[in-house]
């Protein structure tokens, strides 16, 4: 095996956090190489406005996505099942490339609520100790505070360009914004998109129910933006191929739009694609990463030393490279032992269709985010007592596009085919459109992640296997979030309002959100967690594992804005203190 | 000017893969698109900036390593355009199948004076030319044992790629058609009897032979006989963009800035598909 030149820190993966880790490393004047299993993407090239608008062959034909054939994971829904693969992607839709899922989301930027950093201690002072043991649930609190994060939100909002209105400045509530939010340094960077005609008749009428709505903030620019980089986005256009597509326009952020135009054109950078690392390897003590071993596409091994592994795939990437590489102790569901895979949690997601007879809502003008939105049942924004569950969700009427083979609305009871569903589908395309019902997943302590014993990839290494499924918390969380979307719906006098509810177990199909979370998480001391604060591994110091792998249990928001700010917090951390004294930057 | 050391483009992959009745499972093969990356490569070497072929790939292995670094690199003429569908007549289907496939979709997306039905849209050349393809091949399909059934929720388990799995489960629905009606094929029943029996599938109420599972098959059915309904016309289906017509959704446009504060007016603007429409470029139909 070839061993190449060593670096200072090597990025195993490049979307968001591998660009992100990748630009402010190098401005620390670290020499960085990122290996990214996929392509390089660029917008004039492989999502230009010419023929970005294809739903067939994006959403689909899924070309931007990670392509199964070669790697997927087994599922399951509990332990007493056999996991079988996910042949086809369904419920999420995995990233490869370079941008990967930075690419093709939607655009959705979020802050979670500084009391979804407390799930344990806050729901357990407030409604009780059962409130976060009944059905087995196995909640933490994170290791870090909102207040800590706050900075590096904001630095990812001014990253992006974010479009919204801030509902609560420095403490202050501002009209207009939410004012559930923690409280924010700075107003966004660009004011919120033009509501279009169904997400004014949501906020209309949850006005009318006595809810805050407020405009959703959006990484879709309302106007043209230069960020602190250099980078120049455009304004948003609202053509609706936003989320599972390349914007052609330069008007959503993304790695391609808003980091690379300046770390491509740093020296001490270099960025290595059709690379796919393998496992790291550790010194004989396995106290120390000495780099990473990668497979080209011409299936050559080669070495890279690091100084410093840093971990920036996708979550279920990350976790299943600490497995294969021995960091950490795998959990054991049985026995409660071990971190390693362990809360792995996602997105409960519902949703509300609203028909009209007499409003045109032309759903095809759209985009990633817009929407209008309230906060009011999210989190521990209400009161939870009674209700016996915890978390919540945001509630949003949001028209992101009108693609016609996804995006159909059709009353109760419409057949699937035949003449009624093609009249159904003639008569309500234009005056339909469906209210998201976007809900926390607590953990679990059935729920995780390990290694498959049976099927694997296409280099011979076990597949990730998840086991999860909702629990009862979830259910009843979803249930109450739904029926005040419904309240929501029928205040706006439609004609028929149709409740898509999340019921029964997880199913790889049909497409939910692609929000998986855990399995890394963060926390107080290496018992009960796989990293620091800092996204340091408290087994391997010099390894970081970026991502929502770190969450303890998802919030009911979408997770990109976090996961964003504890990658700058962990690269502020790094840049200052670890370079100065390499090793743990929080005792065990 | 970015650097590239890109390896050497692989070999060019196999003609496409012909499918045969009760054929065993193979793996999917590794698409390459190899044309056009070849040229690109070549083009890359010749001196354009971007050395980018590799990304002229829907995610398949075997692109070109490369290596990136001191600009974004760009070239002119690399777009990644999208597959369209070419020729005339039917490539994948075999005749008999041909009978069973207009059939099918006609029930499943009728004619009528509201729109279009599935057939008058193109939905079976647009069938055919997906399953002559790669998805037919099931180029982002898991497609590599061990099987089993396994529940409802971990979906698609079955050994077929979509060319396979369109093949067996023709064939066994006539097989099971000749068992109930002698003599008759699904196409020569009437409309109320292939709609009982397209439910009967739906709901798994009725066994194929053949290792055919019967909702796995018309759920396959009906989602591409939507997708050959709505897609760009660029893939056959959607014949004159009828199916955007019905339902008022104006197609590929890019800016819609104007309209979105006008709220409950119709937007004007003509249905338009990545190539254009008739009347605006001379090579539409």
């Amino acid at each position: 095996m070839t061993t190449l030149k060593p670096v200072d820190a090597v990025l195993v993966g490049f979307g968001w956090t591998g660009a992100i880790m990748g630009q402010q490393l190098c401005d620390a004047g670290l020499t960085v190489i990122a290996l990214e299993r996929g392509p390089w993407r660029d917008t004039s090239t492989d999502f230009a406005t010419g023929f970005a608008q294809d739903e067939l062959r994006y959403m689909w034909r899924h070309h931007l996505f990670q392509n199964v054939a070669y790697d997927t994971l087994t599922v399951r829904n509990n332990i007493n099942q056999e996991a079988l693969p996910m042949r086809r992607l369904g419920a999420f839709l995995l990233g490869t490339g370079v941008g990967s899922g930075g690419v093709h989301w939607n655009g959705q930027i979020w802050r979670f609520l500084p009391s979804d950093f407390l799930t344990k201690s806050h729901n357990q002072q407030r409604y009780g100790k059962k409130s976060v043991s009944d059905y087995d649930l196995s909640v933490q609190d994170w290791s870090v505070t909102y207040e800590e994060l706050e900075p590096h939100y904001d630095q990812f909002d001014k990253l992006c360009g974010t479009s919204g209105r801030a509902g609560n400045l420095n403490g202050k509530i501002q009209p207009g914004g939410n004012p559930f939010e923690g409280a924010r340094s700075s107003e966004y960077p660009t004011p919120p998109m033009i509501q279009t005609y169904a997400p004014t008749l949501f906020g209309n009428a949850a006005a009318e129910c006595g809810r805050h709505p407020f405009p959703h903030p959006t990484g879709n620019l309302s106007e043209p933006y230069v960020n602190p980089l250099g980078a120049q986005l455009g304004a948003c256009t609202y053509c609706g191929f936003c989320e599972k597509f390349g914007c052609g326009n330069y008007s959503k952020a993304s790695p391609q739009t808003t980091v690379l135009p300046y770390l491509m054109a740093k020296s001490n950078f270099m960025l290595k694609t059709e690379c796919e690392v393998l496992r790291v390897e550790l010194s004989p003590d396995r106290k120390r990463a000495t780099g990473v071993t990668y497979v080209n596409s011409a299936g050559e091994e080669l070495f890279q030393p690091a100084e410093m592994v840093i971990l920036s795939a996708y979550v279920l990437q990350n976790v299943r490279l600490m497995l294969l590489s021995g960091i950490g102790q795998p959990y054991d569901p049985k026995t409660g032992v071990g971190v390693v895979g362990k809360n792995y949690a996602y997105q409960t997601m519902s949703s509300v269709n609203v028909f009209f007879d007499d409003k045109i809502l032309n759903p095809f003008i759209g985009a990633g985010a817009l929407a209008t939105v309230i906060d009011d049942f999210n989190g521990d924004n209400f009161d939870h007592s009674g209700l016996g569950f915890i978390g919540g969700a945001y509630i949003a009427g949001m028209v992101t596009g009108g693609r016609p083979i996804e995006m159909i609305y059709t009353p109760q009871g419409t057949p699937d085919w035949g003449l009624e569903w093609k009249h159904a589908a003639a008569k309500n395309y234009l005056k339909s459109f469906s209210i998201s019902v976007h809900g926390s997943c607590m953990s679990h302590r059935g729920n995780y992640l390990d290694l498959d014993p049976t099927y694997r990839d296409v280099h011979g290494r076990p597949m990730l296997r998840m086991t999860f499924d909702f629990t009862a918390n979830e259910h009843k969380m979803s249930d109450y979030a739904t029926d005040r979307a419904a309240e929501i719906a029928r205040a706006m006098n439609p004609r028929e309002v149709k409740l898509n509810r999340r019921t029964g177990s997880f199913s790889v199909t049909p497409y939910q959100t692609t929000h998986n979370t855990g399995g890394a998480m963060m926390g107080e001391s290496p018992r009960d967690s796989v990293v620091n604060k800092f996204l340091q591994s408290w087994d391997v110091p010099n390894v970081f594992s970026m991502g929502s792998g770190a969450f303890p249990q998802n919030a009911g928001y979408n997770p990109t804005g976090t996961v964003a700010a504890l990658t700058y917090h962990a690269a502020q951390e790094i840049t200052t203190r670890y370079l100065r004294n390499p090793g743990p930057l929080v005792q065990s | 000017m970015s650097q590239r050391d890109g390896l050497d483009a692989p070999p060019p992959p196999d003609p496409r893969e012909p499918v045969h009745r009760n054929a065993v499972p193979q793996p999917p093969q590794h698409q390459t698109n190899l044309g056009r990356r070849q040229f690109l490569f070549a083009g890359a070497v010749a001196g354009m900036g971007r050395a980018a072929a590799a990304a002229l790939h829907d995610g398949a292995l075997g692109g070109p390593a490369q290596t990136f670094r001191g600009a974004v690199p760009w070239a002119e003429g690399t777009a990644d355009v999208p597959p369209s569908a070419s020729g005339s007549g039917y490539a994948y289907f075999a005749p008999a199948e041909v009978a069973f496939i207009e059939a099918a979709v006609e029930r499943l997306i009728p004619s009528d004076p509201i729109g279009p039905g599935a057939v008058a849209a193109g939905v079976p050349f647009f069938l055919d030319r997906q399953l002559a393809g790669k998805f037919g091949r099931g180029d982002h399909f898991y497609l590599v044992g061990p099987w089993a059934k396994g529940t409802p929720e971990q979906g698609y388990q079955s050994r077929f790629n979509p060319a396979q799995m369109y093949r067996a489960g023709m064939a066994a629905i006539d097989h099971y058609v000749g068992a109930h009606f002698p003599g008759a094929t699904f196409s020569t029943l009437a409309a109320a009897e292939q709609d009982n029996l397209l439910k009967g599938l739906e709901g798994g109420t009725i066994e194929l032979d053949g290792g055919v599972d019967s909702k796995t098959f018309f759920a396959m059915l009906l989602q591409n006989t939507k997708e050959g309904y709505f897609a760009d016309p660029i893939y056959g289906g959607n014949k004159e963009m009828g199916a955007w017509k019905m339902i008022g959704f104006p197609g590929a446009h890019y800016d819609y800035r104007e309209w979105a504060p006008r709220h409950g007016e119709r937007v004007p603007f003509p249905t338009v598909g990545l190539k254009g429409r008739p009347g605006w470029t001379k090579s539409q139909p």
